[in-house]
Protein backbone atom coordinates (compact mmCIF):
# COMPACT_ATOMS: atom_id res chain seq x y z
CA UNK A 1 0.00 0.00 0.00
CA UNK A 2 1.26 3.54 -0.68
CA UNK A 3 2.77 5.25 1.89
CA UNK A 4 3.30 2.31 4.33
CA UNK A 5 6.60 2.90 6.04
CA UNK A 6 6.99 -1.17 6.44
CA UNK A 7 8.09 -2.25 3.02
CA UNK A 8 8.38 -5.59 3.37
CA UNK A 9 11.27 -7.32 1.68
CA UNK A 10 12.53 -5.28 -1.63
CA UNK A 11 12.80 -7.58 -4.11
CA UNK A 12 14.20 -7.04 -7.67
CA UNK A 13 11.57 -6.51 -9.92
CA UNK A 14 11.42 -5.80 -14.28
CA UNK A 15 9.81 -3.22 -15.74
CA UNK A 16 10.12 -2.43 -19.48
CA UNK A 17 10.42 0.61 -21.19
CA UNK A 18 7.41 2.07 -23.25
CA UNK A 19 9.16 5.51 -23.86
CA UNK A 20 11.90 7.70 -23.68
CA UNK A 21 11.60 11.74 -23.62
CA UNK A 22 14.56 13.99 -23.94
CA UNK A 23 14.44 16.82 -21.27
CA UNK A 24 17.89 18.37 -22.39
CA UNK A 25 20.91 17.47 -24.31
CA UNK A 26 21.79 15.24 -21.59
CA UNK A 27 18.95 14.15 -20.09
CA UNK A 28 16.25 11.98 -20.32
CA UNK A 29 13.19 10.34 -19.08
CA UNK A 30 12.70 6.40 -19.35
CA UNK A 31 8.79 5.47 -18.90
CA UNK A 32 8.24 2.44 -17.43
CA UNK A 33 5.28 0.02 -17.17
CA UNK A 34 5.92 -1.77 -13.62
CA UNK A 35 3.81 -4.81 -13.33
CA UNK A 36 2.16 -4.96 -9.80
CA UNK A 37 3.58 -1.35 -8.51
CA UNK A 38 1.84 -0.85 -5.86
CA UNK A 39 2.42 3.08 -5.77
CA UNK A 40 4.97 5.52 -4.10
CA UNK A 41 5.00 8.79 -2.11
CA UNK A 42 6.91 11.92 -4.08
CA UNK A 43 10.68 12.42 -2.93
CA UNK A 44 11.28 8.52 -2.87
CA UNK A 45 13.81 6.61 -5.19
CA UNK A 46 14.54 3.11 -7.12
CA UNK A 47 17.63 0.92 -6.94
CA UNK A 48 18.33 0.22 -10.75
CA UNK A 49 20.30 -2.74 -11.50
CA UNK A 50 22.49 -3.45 -15.01
CA UNK A 51 24.05 -6.52 -15.33
CA UNK A 52 26.25 -7.65 -18.39
CA UNK A 53 26.75 -11.15 -20.13
CA UNK A 54 29.65 -11.96 -18.11
CA UNK A 55 27.99 -10.88 -14.86
CA UNK A 56 29.02 -7.98 -13.84
CA UNK A 57 27.07 -5.56 -12.21
CA UNK A 58 26.04 -1.59 -11.78
CA UNK A 59 23.62 -0.41 -9.54
CA UNK A 60 23.12 3.42 -9.03
CA UNK A 61 19.63 5.33 -7.52
CA UNK A 62 17.48 7.44 -9.12
CA UNK A 63 14.56 9.36 -8.01
CA UNK A 64 11.12 8.70 -9.36
CA UNK A 65 9.72 11.60 -11.10
CA UNK A 66 6.67 11.03 -11.89
CA UNK A 67 3.65 11.44 -9.70
CA UNK A 68 1.74 8.70 -7.43
CA UNK A 69 -1.29 9.55 -9.80
CA UNK A 70 -0.01 8.13 -12.67
CA UNK A 71 0.64 4.53 -13.75
CA UNK A 72 3.49 4.46 -15.47
CA UNK A 73 6.69 5.13 -13.13
CA UNK A 74 9.21 8.11 -15.00
CA UNK A 75 12.83 7.98 -14.28
CA UNK A 76 14.86 11.11 -15.25
CA UNK A 77 18.23 10.31 -15.59
CA UNK A 78 21.24 12.67 -15.93
CA UNK A 79 24.18 11.76 -18.31
CA UNK A 80 27.57 11.98 -16.35
CA UNK A 81 31.05 11.97 -18.18
CA UNK A 82 32.37 8.50 -17.87
CA UNK A 83 29.11 7.14 -15.85
CA UNK A 84 28.94 3.74 -17.05
CA UNK A 85 25.03 2.86 -15.91
CA UNK A 86 23.84 6.49 -16.65
CA UNK A 87 25.66 5.99 -20.27
CA UNK A 88 23.84 3.24 -20.74
CA UNK A 89 20.50 4.55 -19.42
CA UNK A 90 20.74 8.03 -21.61
CA UNK A 91 22.31 6.47 -24.98
CA UNK A 92 21.66 2.54 -25.37
CA UNK A 93 18.81 1.79 -23.89
CA UNK A 94 15.61 1.65 -25.95
CA UNK A 95 11.82 0.94 -25.48
CA UNK A 96 10.54 -2.52 -25.46
CA UNK A 97 14.32 -3.12 -23.32
CA UNK A 98 13.21 -4.13 -19.63
CA UNK A 99 15.04 -2.60 -16.76
CA UNK A 100 16.20 -4.41 -13.15
CA UNK A 101 14.75 -1.91 -10.29
CA UNK A 102 13.52 -2.30 -7.03
CA UNK A 103 11.60 0.25 -4.97
CA UNK A 104 9.90 2.56 -4.28
CA UNK A 105 12.73 3.01 -1.16
CA UNK A 106 12.77 5.74 1.37
CA UNK A 107 10.39 7.77 3.86
CA UNK A 108 12.54 10.54 5.13
CA UNK A 109 13.05 12.77 1.85
CA UNK A 110 9.36 12.53 0.93
CA UNK A 111 6.21 15.38 0.82
CA UNK A 112 2.61 14.67 0.65
CA UNK A 113 0.13 16.15 0.21
CA UNK A 114 -1.97 16.37 2.75
CA UNK A 115 0.67 18.55 4.15
CA UNK A 116 -0.70 22.06 4.72
CA UNK A 117 3.21 23.90 5.68
CA UNK A 118 4.96 25.99 2.73
CA UNK A 119 6.92 24.01 1.17
CA UNK A 120 10.49 25.05 0.12
CA UNK A 121 12.41 23.39 -2.81
CA UNK A 122 15.73 23.54 -3.72
CA UNK A 123 17.48 21.97 -6.42
CA UNK A 124 21.08 21.72 -8.23
CA UNK A 125 21.26 19.96 -11.57
CA UNK A 126 19.90 16.93 -11.70
CA UNK A 127 18.65 17.46 -8.06
CA UNK A 128 15.33 18.66 -9.44
CA UNK A 129 13.92 15.61 -10.30
CA UNK A 130 12.49 14.37 -6.48
CA UNK A 131 11.12 18.14 -5.94
CA UNK A 132 9.59 17.83 -9.68
CA UNK A 133 7.47 14.58 -8.63
CA UNK A 134 6.63 16.76 -5.51
CA UNK A 135 5.52 19.19 -7.38
CA UNK A 136 3.24 17.47 -10.07
CA UNK A 137 1.61 15.47 -6.95
CA UNK A 138 1.08 18.58 -5.70
CA UNK A 139 -0.80 19.68 -8.93
CA UNK A 140 -2.43 16.23 -8.98
CA UNK A 141 -4.59 16.59 -5.95
CA UNK A 142 -4.66 20.53 -6.44
CA UNK A 143 -3.28 21.34 -2.94
CA UNK A 144 -3.23 24.45 -1.18
CA UNK A 145 -0.11 24.48 0.26
CA UNK A 146 2.07 26.93 -1.28
CA UNK A 147 5.21 26.22 -2.87
CA UNK A 148 8.28 27.78 -3.72
CA UNK A 149 11.68 26.29 -6.20
CA UNK A 150 14.56 28.10 -6.47
CA UNK A 151 16.50 25.63 -8.94
CA UNK A 152 20.15 25.77 -9.96
CA UNK A 153 21.74 24.88 -13.21
CA UNK A 154 24.75 25.30 -15.09
CA UNK A 155 23.56 27.02 -18.00
CA UNK A 156 19.93 27.68 -19.30
CA UNK A 157 19.13 24.78 -21.79
CA UNK A 158 20.25 22.38 -18.89
CA UNK A 159 16.88 23.34 -17.29
CA UNK A 160 15.06 19.87 -16.94
CA UNK A 161 11.44 19.91 -17.40
CA UNK A 162 11.55 24.07 -17.92
CA UNK A 163 8.56 24.26 -19.96
CA UNK A 164 6.50 22.53 -17.60
CA UNK A 165 8.04 24.41 -14.97
CA UNK A 166 6.91 27.90 -16.72
CA UNK A 167 3.57 26.33 -17.12
CA UNK A 168 3.04 25.25 -13.49
CA UNK A 169 4.25 29.16 -12.16
CA UNK A 170 1.97 30.64 -14.88
CA UNK A 171 -1.34 29.00 -13.93
CA UNK A 172 -0.58 28.54 -10.25
CA UNK A 173 -0.29 31.46 -8.03
CA UNK A 174 0.57 29.37 -5.33
CA UNK A 175 4.02 28.11 -6.82
CA UNK A 176 6.38 30.38 -7.54
CA UNK A 177 9.68 29.59 -9.70
CA UNK A 178 13.25 30.79 -8.78
CA UNK A 179 15.81 29.93 -11.26
CA UNK A 180 19.87 30.95 -11.08
CA UNK A 181 22.20 29.96 -13.64
CA UNK A 182 26.02 29.21 -12.54
CA UNK A 183 27.32 29.29 -16.30
CA UNK A 184 27.18 31.44 -19.00
CA UNK A 185 23.65 33.33 -18.91
CA UNK A 186 21.44 33.40 -22.36
CA UNK A 187 20.85 36.91 -23.32
CA UNK A 188 17.42 38.36 -21.88
CA UNK A 189 17.94 36.39 -18.97
CA UNK A 190 15.76 37.66 -16.15
CA UNK A 191 17.11 34.87 -13.36
CA UNK A 192 20.16 35.02 -11.23
CA UNK A 193 23.34 34.36 -12.68
CA UNK A 194 25.43 33.23 -10.09
CA UNK A 195 25.65 29.86 -6.85
CA UNK A 196 23.26 29.73 -4.52
CA UNK A 197 23.88 31.65 -1.58
CA UNK A 198 22.47 32.77 1.92
CA UNK A 199 21.44 36.31 0.64
CA UNK A 200 19.71 35.03 -2.27
CA UNK A 201 18.09 32.35 -0.38
CA UNK A 202 17.05 35.13 2.22
CA UNK A 203 15.45 37.15 -0.93
CA UNK A 204 13.74 33.81 -2.72
CA UNK A 205 13.32 31.34 0.04
CA UNK A 206 10.11 31.09 2.34
CA UNK A 207 11.14 32.78 6.01
CA UNK A 208 11.51 31.23 9.08
CA UNK A 209 8.68 32.94 10.28
CA UNK A 210 6.30 30.69 7.47
CA UNK A 211 7.58 28.01 8.85
CA UNK A 212 8.11 25.89 5.81
CA UNK A 213 9.43 22.84 5.09
CA UNK A 214 12.46 22.52 3.18
CA UNK A 215 13.55 20.07 0.65
CA UNK A 216 17.40 20.48 -0.44
CA UNK A 217 18.62 18.26 -3.51
CA UNK A 218 21.37 18.11 -5.83
CA UNK A 219 24.97 18.14 -5.56
CA UNK A 220 26.82 17.50 -1.67
CA UNK A 221 28.70 20.75 -1.96
CA UNK A 222 25.06 22.51 -2.69
CA UNK A 223 23.09 20.83 -0.25
CA UNK A 224 25.54 21.66 2.51
CA UNK A 225 25.73 24.71 1.63
CA UNK A 226 22.24 26.00 1.42
CA UNK A 227 21.27 23.58 4.52
CA UNK A 228 23.93 25.54 6.25
CA UNK A 229 22.58 28.81 5.21
CA UNK A 230 18.85 27.71 5.99
CA UNK A 231 20.19 27.12 9.50
CA UNK A 232 22.08 30.75 9.51
CA UNK A 233 18.65 31.94 8.46
CA UNK A 234 17.14 30.42 11.46
CA UNK A 235 15.22 27.69 9.82
CA UNK A 236 14.47 25.59 12.46
CA UNK A 237 16.75 22.54 11.51
CA UNK A 238 13.72 19.92 11.65
CA UNK A 239 12.21 21.28 8.72
CA UNK A 240 15.35 21.10 6.58
CA UNK A 241 15.76 17.57 4.77
CA UNK A 242 17.98 17.08 2.57
CA UNK A 243 19.23 14.67 0.16
CA UNK A 244 22.79 14.50 -1.72
CA UNK A 245 23.68 12.91 -4.94
CA UNK A 246 26.85 13.33 -4.80
CA UNK A 247 29.53 15.12 -7.29
CA UNK A 248 28.40 15.67 -10.86
CA UNK A 249 30.35 14.53 -13.19
CA UNK A 250 32.65 11.09 -13.03
CA UNK A 251 30.39 8.58 -11.31
CA UNK B 1 41.08 16.89 -11.23
CA UNK B 2 40.64 15.34 -7.88
CA UNK B 3 37.12 15.31 -6.57
CA UNK B 4 37.81 15.40 -2.90
CA UNK B 5 36.57 12.59 -0.71
CA UNK B 6 33.79 15.39 0.81
CA UNK B 7 32.19 15.59 -2.46
CA UNK B 8 31.98 12.41 -2.64
CA UNK B 9 29.83 11.90 0.73
CA UNK B 10 26.50 10.93 0.34
CA UNK B 11 23.83 10.16 3.05
CA UNK B 12 21.46 7.78 4.38
CA UNK B 13 18.60 8.19 1.89
CA UNK B 14 21.31 6.03 -0.57
CA UNK B 15 21.23 3.35 2.01
CA UNK B 16 18.00 2.17 2.49
CA UNK B 17 18.05 -0.17 -0.60
CA UNK B 18 20.82 -2.17 0.75
CA UNK B 19 19.37 -1.70 4.25
CA UNK B 20 16.11 -3.10 3.01
CA UNK B 21 17.44 -6.69 2.58
CA UNK B 22 18.17 -6.78 5.99
CA UNK B 23 15.32 -4.60 7.66
CA UNK B 24 11.46 -4.52 6.76
CA UNK B 25 10.75 -0.94 7.75
CA UNK B 26 12.33 1.64 6.11
CA UNK B 27 15.45 2.68 7.05
CA UNK B 28 15.81 6.54 5.90
CA UNK B 29 13.01 7.60 8.37
CA UNK B 30 14.19 5.77 11.02
CA UNK B 31 15.85 7.85 14.34
CA UNK B 32 18.81 6.32 15.22
CA UNK B 33 21.63 7.44 18.20
CA UNK B 34 24.99 8.20 17.70
CA UNK B 35 26.57 6.20 20.61
CA UNK B 36 29.74 8.98 20.39
CA UNK B 37 28.04 12.09 20.63
CA UNK B 38 24.19 11.04 21.78
CA UNK B 39 22.87 12.92 18.97
CA UNK B 40 19.50 11.75 17.53
CA UNK B 41 18.62 12.34 13.54
CA UNK B 42 16.88 10.44 11.00
CA UNK B 43 19.39 7.73 9.16
CA UNK B 44 18.52 9.27 5.71
CA UNK B 45 20.31 12.84 7.16
CA UNK B 46 23.25 11.39 8.45
CA UNK B 47 26.67 11.08 6.31
CA UNK B 48 27.11 7.91 3.92
CA UNK B 49 30.70 7.13 2.28
CA UNK B 50 30.32 5.01 -0.43
CA UNK B 51 31.06 4.16 -4.05
CA UNK B 52 30.84 0.97 -6.22
CA UNK B 53 34.54 -0.23 -5.85
CA UNK B 54 34.89 1.03 -2.17
CA UNK B 55 35.05 -2.36 -0.39
CA UNK B 56 31.89 -1.40 2.04
CA UNK B 57 29.24 1.82 2.62
CA UNK B 58 30.53 3.67 5.85
CA UNK B 59 27.40 5.50 7.77
CA UNK B 60 28.85 8.41 9.93
CA UNK B 61 27.21 10.79 12.51
CA UNK B 62 26.41 14.13 10.58
CA UNK B 63 27.36 15.84 13.81
CA UNK B 64 30.40 14.40 15.29
CA UNK B 65 32.19 12.13 12.49
CA UNK B 66 31.68 8.94 14.74
CA UNK B 67 30.74 5.58 12.52
CA UNK B 68 27.27 4.35 13.14
CA UNK B 69 27.41 1.77 11.00
CA UNK B 70 29.16 -0.84 8.01
CA UNK B 71 27.57 -2.11 5.31
CA UNK B 72 29.70 -4.59 2.95
CA UNK B 73 27.91 -7.16 0.14
CA UNK B 74 29.73 -10.23 1.41
CA UNK B 75 29.42 -12.57 -1.24
CA UNK B 76 27.30 -14.57 1.38
CA UNK B 77 24.92 -12.13 2.34
CA UNK B 78 24.73 -8.83 2.46
CA UNK B 79 26.51 -7.90 6.06
CA UNK B 80 26.02 -5.20 8.61
CA UNK B 81 27.82 -3.71 11.46
CA UNK B 82 26.31 -1.28 14.00
CA UNK B 83 28.25 -0.75 16.46
CA UNK B 84 28.77 3.28 16.69
CA UNK B 85 24.81 3.20 17.06
CA UNK B 86 22.49 2.81 20.38
CA UNK B 87 19.89 2.34 19.21
CA UNK B 88 17.31 2.52 16.03
CA UNK B 89 13.56 3.45 16.86
CA UNK B 90 11.09 2.65 13.40
CA UNK B 91 8.22 4.40 12.70
CA UNK B 92 7.51 7.46 10.43
CA UNK B 93 9.89 10.31 11.39
CA UNK B 94 7.53 12.77 10.38
CA UNK B 95 5.80 11.66 13.63
CA UNK B 96 8.55 10.74 15.64
CA UNK B 97 9.66 14.14 15.92
CA UNK B 98 7.16 16.24 13.62
CA UNK B 99 8.95 19.35 12.86
CA UNK B 100 8.09 22.32 14.51
CA UNK B 101 6.73 23.91 11.21
CA UNK B 102 4.37 21.00 10.77
CA UNK B 103 2.62 21.44 14.26
CA UNK B 104 2.19 25.03 13.94
CA UNK B 105 0.58 24.77 10.42
CA UNK B 106 -1.49 21.98 11.38
CA UNK B 107 -3.15 24.02 14.37
CA UNK B 108 -3.30 26.97 12.54
CA UNK B 109 -5.39 25.34 9.67
CA UNK B 110 -8.21 24.32 12.57
CA UNK C 1 22.32 -16.73 -14.44
CA UNK C 2 19.26 -14.23 -13.81
CA UNK C 3 18.05 -11.01 -16.24
CA UNK C 4 20.65 -9.55 -18.41
CA UNK C 5 20.44 -5.58 -19.35
CA UNK C 6 20.44 -5.92 -23.51
CA UNK C 7 23.88 -3.82 -24.38
CA UNK C 8 24.95 -3.25 -21.35
CA UNK C 9 29.27 -3.48 -21.19
CA UNK C 10 30.00 -1.32 -17.93
CA UNK C 11 33.27 0.01 -17.26
CA UNK C 12 35.92 -0.88 -19.33
CA UNK C 13 37.50 -3.54 -17.61
CA UNK C 14 39.80 -6.71 -18.57
CA UNK C 15 39.75 -9.93 -17.30
CA UNK C 16 43.67 -10.35 -17.96
CA UNK C 17 44.75 -13.97 -18.61
CA UNK C 18 48.45 -12.10 -17.95
CA UNK C 19 49.91 -13.94 -14.85
CA UNK C 20 51.01 -10.49 -13.51
CA UNK C 21 47.55 -10.35 -12.51
CA UNK C 22 45.75 -12.13 -9.60
CA UNK C 23 42.43 -14.62 -10.22
CA UNK C 24 39.17 -12.64 -10.26
CA UNK C 25 40.43 -9.02 -11.14
CA UNK C 26 40.05 -6.47 -14.01
CA UNK C 27 42.63 -4.27 -15.24
CA UNK C 28 41.56 -0.45 -15.15
CA UNK C 29 43.37 2.61 -16.03
CA UNK C 30 41.87 5.32 -13.65
CA UNK C 31 42.50 5.59 -10.05
CA UNK C 32 39.01 6.14 -7.99
CA UNK C 33 38.82 7.85 -5.20
CA UNK C 34 37.44 5.56 -1.93
CA UNK C 35 36.82 6.63 0.94
CA UNK C 36 35.74 5.68 4.57
CA UNK C 37 35.09 8.99 6.12
CA UNK C 38 36.06 12.59 5.43
CA UNK C 39 39.81 13.49 4.37
CA UNK C 40 41.95 14.49 7.34
CA UNK C 41 43.73 17.65 6.96
CA UNK C 42 46.41 17.22 9.55
CA UNK C 43 48.89 20.29 8.91
CA UNK C 44 52.44 19.37 8.22
CA UNK C 45 53.79 20.97 11.65
CA UNK C 46 51.82 18.37 13.42
CA UNK C 47 52.47 15.36 11.47
CA UNK C 48 54.55 12.26 13.26
CA UNK C 49 55.79 8.79 12.19
CA UNK C 50 55.85 6.61 14.67
CA UNK C 51 56.58 3.00 15.53
CA UNK C 52 55.46 1.87 19.01
CA UNK C 53 54.43 -1.31 20.47
CA UNK C 54 56.31 -4.33 21.42
CA UNK C 55 59.76 -2.25 20.94
CA UNK C 56 62.19 -1.51 23.65
CA UNK C 57 61.95 2.09 22.40
CA UNK C 58 59.36 3.74 20.29
CA UNK C 59 60.49 6.19 17.78
CA UNK C 60 59.30 9.32 16.18
CA UNK C 61 59.94 11.09 13.34
CA UNK C 62 58.38 14.89 12.40
CA UNK C 63 57.38 15.55 8.61
CA UNK C 64 61.01 17.07 8.76
CA UNK C 65 63.21 14.28 9.71
CA UNK C 66 60.75 11.55 7.57
CA UNK C 67 62.04 13.56 4.30
CA UNK C 68 65.64 13.07 5.07
CA UNK C 69 65.67 9.27 5.51
CA UNK C 70 66.74 7.43 2.63
CA UNK C 71 63.87 6.42 -0.41
CA UNK C 72 63.21 4.53 -3.11
CA UNK C 73 61.19 5.29 -6.68
CA UNK C 74 59.55 2.30 -7.78
CA UNK C 75 56.80 1.07 -10.03
CA UNK C 76 54.15 -1.85 -8.28
CA UNK C 77 51.29 -3.24 -9.55
CA UNK C 78 47.82 -2.77 -7.31
CA UNK C 79 44.73 -4.69 -6.66
CA UNK C 80 41.62 -3.65 -5.05
CA UNK C 81 39.73 -6.51 -3.28
CA UNK C 82 36.94 -5.26 -5.21
CA UNK C 83 38.64 -6.34 -8.25
CA UNK C 84 40.30 -3.53 -10.08
CA UNK C 85 43.44 -3.56 -10.37
CA UNK C 86 45.82 -0.59 -11.76
CA UNK C 87 49.25 -1.62 -13.27
CA UNK C 88 52.51 -0.02 -13.50
CA UNK C 89 51.54 2.63 -10.78
CA UNK C 90 55.11 4.89 -9.81
CA UNK C 91 55.26 5.61 -5.95
CA UNK C 92 57.87 7.49 -3.68
CA UNK C 93 58.52 6.65 -0.23
CA UNK C 94 60.56 5.17 2.91
CA UNK C 95 60.76 1.29 3.10
CA UNK C 96 59.42 0.07 6.55
CA UNK C 97 62.52 -2.19 6.77
CA UNK C 98 63.78 1.46 7.25
CA UNK C 99 61.49 2.15 9.46
CA UNK C 100 62.17 -1.17 11.57
CA UNK C 101 65.82 -1.00 11.07
CA UNK C 102 67.56 -2.35 14.97
CA UNK C 103 64.13 -2.64 16.19
CA UNK C 104 63.85 -5.90 18.15
CA UNK C 105 60.49 -7.30 18.94
CA UNK C 106 59.29 -11.10 19.29
CA UNK C 107 55.97 -9.14 17.74
CA UNK C 108 54.31 -10.94 14.96
CA UNK C 109 51.52 -8.63 14.00
CA UNK C 110 51.51 -4.54 13.41
CA UNK C 111 48.33 -2.74 13.74
CA UNK C 112 48.91 0.94 11.03
CA UNK C 113 46.92 3.63 12.33
CA UNK C 114 46.15 6.54 10.65
CA UNK C 115 43.90 10.08 11.21
CA UNK C 116 40.45 9.99 10.62
CA UNK C 117 40.15 6.73 12.79
CA UNK C 118 41.34 4.05 10.36
CA UNK C 119 43.55 1.09 10.89
CA UNK C 120 44.25 -2.15 9.13
CA UNK C 121 46.53 -5.39 10.69
CA UNK C 122 48.80 -7.20 9.15
CA UNK C 123 51.11 -10.11 9.99
CA UNK C 124 55.19 -8.31 10.34
CA UNK C 125 56.24 -10.56 8.21
CA UNK C 126 54.02 -8.72 5.28
CA UNK C 127 56.11 -5.53 5.92
CA UNK C 128 59.63 -6.28 5.95
CA UNK C 129 62.00 -7.59 3.10
CA UNK C 130 61.30 -5.35 1.00
CA UNK C 131 57.26 -5.66 0.64
CA UNK C 132 56.31 -2.65 2.33
CA UNK C 133 56.79 1.52 2.28
CA UNK C 134 55.27 4.53 3.62
CA UNK C 135 55.00 6.43 0.25
CA UNK C 136 54.16 10.37 0.13
CA UNK C 137 54.55 10.39 -3.70
CA UNK C 138 52.21 9.03 -6.33
CA UNK C 139 53.19 9.75 -10.22
CA UNK C 140 55.96 12.01 -9.41
CA UNK C 141 53.75 14.22 -7.38
CA UNK C 142 53.43 15.23 -3.49
CA UNK C 143 51.04 12.29 -2.53
CA UNK C 144 46.85 14.18 -2.90
CA UNK C 145 44.94 14.31 0.63
CA UNK C 146 42.03 12.54 -1.33
CA UNK C 147 44.60 9.80 -2.21
CA UNK C 148 46.29 8.97 1.46
CA UNK C 149 48.57 12.10 1.76
CA UNK C 150 50.69 13.66 3.06
CA UNK C 151 52.07 9.99 3.43
CA UNK C 152 49.90 6.72 3.35
CA UNK C 153 51.09 2.37 3.90
CA UNK C 154 52.16 0.89 0.81
CA UNK C 155 51.69 -3.10 0.52
CA UNK C 156 51.23 -4.15 -3.03
CA UNK C 157 51.35 -7.58 -2.40
CA UNK C 158 48.30 -7.80 -0.36
CA UNK C 159 44.22 -6.23 -1.37
CA UNK C 160 44.97 -2.73 -1.34
CA UNK C 161 42.84 -1.99 1.76
CA UNK C 162 45.78 -2.36 3.72
CA UNK C 163 47.63 -0.18 2.00
CA UNK C 164 46.01 1.93 4.63
CA UNK C 165 46.13 6.13 4.33
CA UNK C 166 46.89 8.74 5.86
CA UNK C 167 48.74 6.82 8.15
CA UNK C 168 50.69 7.83 11.47
CA UNK C 169 52.06 5.08 12.80
CA UNK C 170 52.77 1.17 13.09
CA UNK C 171 52.38 -0.52 16.75
CA UNK C 172 54.39 -4.31 16.97
CA UNK C 173 51.79 -6.60 18.50
CA UNK C 174 51.65 -10.35 19.17
CA UNK C 175 47.72 -10.68 18.65
CA UNK C 176 46.36 -10.10 15.63
CA UNK C 177 44.02 -7.77 16.35
CA UNK C 178 41.32 -6.98 13.34
CA UNK C 179 41.66 -3.33 12.21
CA UNK C 180 38.77 -1.50 9.99
CA UNK C 181 37.86 -3.59 6.97
CA UNK C 182 38.71 -6.68 8.91
CA UNK C 183 35.93 -6.61 11.29
CA UNK C 184 33.53 -5.60 9.04
CA UNK C 185 33.98 -9.39 7.45
CA UNK C 186 37.29 -8.78 5.43
CA UNK C 187 40.07 -11.17 5.83
CA UNK C 188 42.36 -11.00 8.40
CA UNK C 189 45.51 -11.30 5.66
CA UNK C 190 44.41 -10.29 2.36
CA UNK C 191 46.65 -11.92 -0.18
CA UNK C 192 45.10 -11.52 -3.90
CA UNK C 193 46.89 -14.50 -5.57
CA UNK C 194 44.58 -16.79 -2.92
CA UNK C 195 41.70 -14.36 -3.49
CA UNK C 196 41.75 -13.86 0.55
CA UNK C 197 39.01 -11.22 0.05
CA UNK C 198 36.14 -12.15 3.03
CA UNK C 199 36.38 -13.91 6.52
CA UNK C 200 36.23 -17.55 5.65
CA UNK C 201 38.08 -17.55 2.64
Amino acid sequence: MAGTALLGRLSWRLGTVVALRDETSRVRTIVLDMPGWLGHQPGQHVDVRLTAEDGYRAERSYSIASPPEQDEVELTVEYLEDGEVSSYLVGELREGDQLELRGPIGGYFVWTADRPAPLQLIAGGSGVVPLMCMLRHRAAVGSLAPARLLYSAKTHDQIIYADELERLATADDGFELFETVTGITPPGWTGYSRRIDQQMLATVAWPAAARPTSFVCGPTSLVESVATSLLALDHDPASIKTERFGPTGGA
Amino acid sequence: MAMSDDELRLDGNALAGDLGEIFAADMTGVSCRCAHCGRIDAMGSQHLYRSPRAPGAVLRCAACGGLLLVFVRHPGGPLLSLWGLDWVQVGSYRTQGQSEAESHAEREQR
Amino acid sequence: MGFISRGFRGRRREESGDARVPPGQYVTDDFPVLSAGPTPHTPLAEWTFSVTGEVPESRSWTWGEFLTLPSEHFTVDIHCVTKWSKLATVWEGVSVDTLLEGVESEAAYVVAYCDGDYTTNLPIEDLVDGKAWVVYAYDDQPLEPEHGGPARLLVPHLYFWKSAKWVRGLELRSENEPGFWETNGYHMRGDPWQEQRYWGD
